[in-house]
């Protein structure tokens, strides 16, 4: 199991790391310095393009195991040097869950998608019997486990592919956009899924998102990146109310919006909220008097 | 413009997506289709340009029922971008891409090529003309898409999903397009889930459920009804969410807008002052 312990020791460190693809005449990473501990949440945006999914191909070694092309520099996830072990290996601490579930999702129940990565591990079959337990009710899905994926809802069907993910015991999820393809209240109650992994289990998460408005409120840690480099890294609130985050053109959340526009007009308030609620209990405290 | 008619559809599955929608949308207006996953809404505006074709009810576009003309021919007024642009583009070349729905509704080699960069122009796709569409990142092939769509200027232009995988500027620029096109008289339809882009574009919306429309208003009221909203699995934007904790000091609920909600708060603070 993931240690609750949070914020304590770096789960992945990486200094200096340049990526080129193969054949690319461009670098998609340039001198990528970044620290993540462990336990944190963290949101990774930016532009398209700028480096986000490379990024994240490096922290489970589908770069440079898979991918090849050119890296240099630092790369340690979990302790373990990515360039000297492979993607098998890797895929036990660091989960990817995808921004479509139906790539993700290929067996006939959803007890047996959620079974097969420990399938391939070998893992004795009473001990994997509880592990696909687990996985199903910290996702809040037991009720699900007989059913076919295809049959499910897109909210339900991430929820599928996130406990496929979980069952593994990762220390690190990396989610790539995973609400896009949901309605409002399914991403909501995904984004709640996946707190509440941080949260319980420790378990690091890496969110790559545009649409801050109904993710920022969790995150503990956003790096925006821009054209192949980190261009801001640090404290939730600092990052949304810099100067350099609203000219990248990233989804700055409405809640900052308002606090910025009202400061322009003359209406200081203290403090920076990032969510609805947050911004509705300053106002009220400033208000109601 | 399109006006359907108490339509039901249901798929060879056995499906029923659409079970009796009535709707009427003028010429030139704009409106967003919301409501959950599965709710019947692509299904909606397939029916829209006969692609598909109602199994009870009418859809009527300009006046003709879609069961009386063909795919292609209604095409010309109803011009439809896929949420995958991949399941529109198979050319080789951008330009080719566009210029084929020109060549197959009979226009001429000189009008081909006018249209073609004018498309192409018009989405900031020129660089990419002799360029593959599959060498392209994901924004740039709806763009593309869009762009061989808008070529041959039909009346009503649909969009499914367009805000999906693009990045917050490249939203912002489809936004400021898509009321642009709207301005100049187009009929635009999107079907979307994003409410935060929805909220900044103020469309009617159309609000649906389980293949029945649930709503039908102006944003402002429908995504600020948070009865509606629970109903049909949308999350009023953040900017609502905010007011509606406020109204016991007198504002309104029904705000979405953040220039807007600026303004009310500003004249608050001075009223508060004086």
């Amino acid at each position: 199991m993931p240690s609750k312990a949070k914020h304590s020791l770096p789960i992945i460190e990486i200094k200096g790391l340049t990526y080129t693809y193969p054949g690319a005449s461009k670098k998609s990473l340039l001198d990528v310095s970044l620290t993540i501990e462990k336990g944190e949440f963290a949101i990774l945006t930016g532009p398209s393009g700028c480096g986000k999914t490379t990024l994240c191909r490096c922290f489970n070694g589908l770069i440079p195991h898979f991918y090849a092309g050119e890296l240099k520099g630092g790369l340690t996830v979990a302790d373990l040097n990515v360039n000297e072990h492979t993607i098998g290996e890797m895929a036990k601490h660091v989960g990817l869950v995808f921004q479509n579930p139906e790539n993700q999702l290929f067996a006939l129940s959803v007890e047996k998608d959620v079974a097969f990565g420990l399938e391939n591990l070998g893992m004795p079959r009473e001990q994997m019997q509880e592990r696909v337990n687990w996985a199903l009710k910290m996702t809040g899905i037991t009720d699900l486990r007989d059913r076919a994926p295809h049959e499910l809802s897109g909210g339900q069907q991430q929820r599928v592919a996130i406990a496929s993910v979980l069952a593994m015991q990762p220390d690190i999820i990396v989610f790539d956009e995973p609400t896009s393809f949901l309605d409002p209240l399914g991403a909501q109650k995904i984004f709640e899924v996946i707190a509440e992994l941080n949260r319980k289990l420790g378990i690091t998460v890496i969110l790559v998102e545009h649409r801050l408005d109904l993710a920022a409120r969790y995150a503990s840690h956003v790096i925006i990146m821009d054209d192949g480099k980190i261009a801001l890294d640090g404290e939730p609130r600092e990052i949304f109310n810099s100067e350099q985050a609203w000219l990248l053109g990233v989804g700055i959340p409405k809640a900052v919006r308002l606090w910025r526009l009202l400061e322009e007009s003359g209406v200081a308030l203290k403090g920076i909220p990032i969510s609805s609620d947050e911004a509705t209990q300053r106002l009220k405290e400033v208000l109601w008097r | 413009m399109i006006e359907v008619k108490d339509i039901y559809f249901t798929y060879p599955t056995g499906v029923e997506a659409l079970k009796g929608v009535s709707l009427t949308i003028k010429d030139g207006e704009f409106v967003a289709i919301m409501g959950q996953n599965g709710a019947g809404k692509t299904t909606l505006v397939k029916n829209f340009n006969g692609l598909l074709r109602p199994a009870k009810g009418e859809a009527l576009v300009d006046g003709v029922s879609t069961k009386d003309v063909s795919v292609a021919k209604l095409a010309r007024t109803v011009g439809f971008v896929f949420q995958n642009p991949d399941h529109q583009l198979f050319s080789e070349t951008v330009e080719e891409e566009i210029a084929y729905a020109l060549r197959n509704f009979g226009f001429d080699g000189a009008t081909v090529e006018k249209r073609v960069t004018w498309a192409l122009n018009l989405l900031d796709l020129a660089e990419y003309r002799k360029a593959s569409p599959f060498m392209l990142s994901g924004g740039e092939r709806k763009r593309v898409a869009l762009a061989s769509v808008l070529a041959w200027d039909p009346k009503v232009v649909i969009l499914d999903e367009p805000t999906i995988g693009q990045d917050h500027r490249q939203k912002e620029n489809l936004r400021q397009f898509i009321l642009q096109l709207n301005e100049q008289g187009k009929t635009v339809v999107i079907v979307t889930h994003d409410v935060e882009f929805v909220a900044e574009c103020n469309p009617r919306v159309v609000l649906m459920k389980e293949g029945r429309i649930i709503a039908d208003g102006e944003a402002k009221r429908i995504l600020t009804d948070t009865t509606l909203a629970l109903e049909a699995s949308i999350v009023p934007p953040q900017i609502a969410q905010i007011f509606q904790g406020l109204t016991f000091l007198g504002f309104p609920s029904d705000v979405i807008d953040v220039s807007e909600a600026k303004k009310l708060l500003v004249e608050h603070f001075r009223g508060l002052r004086s």
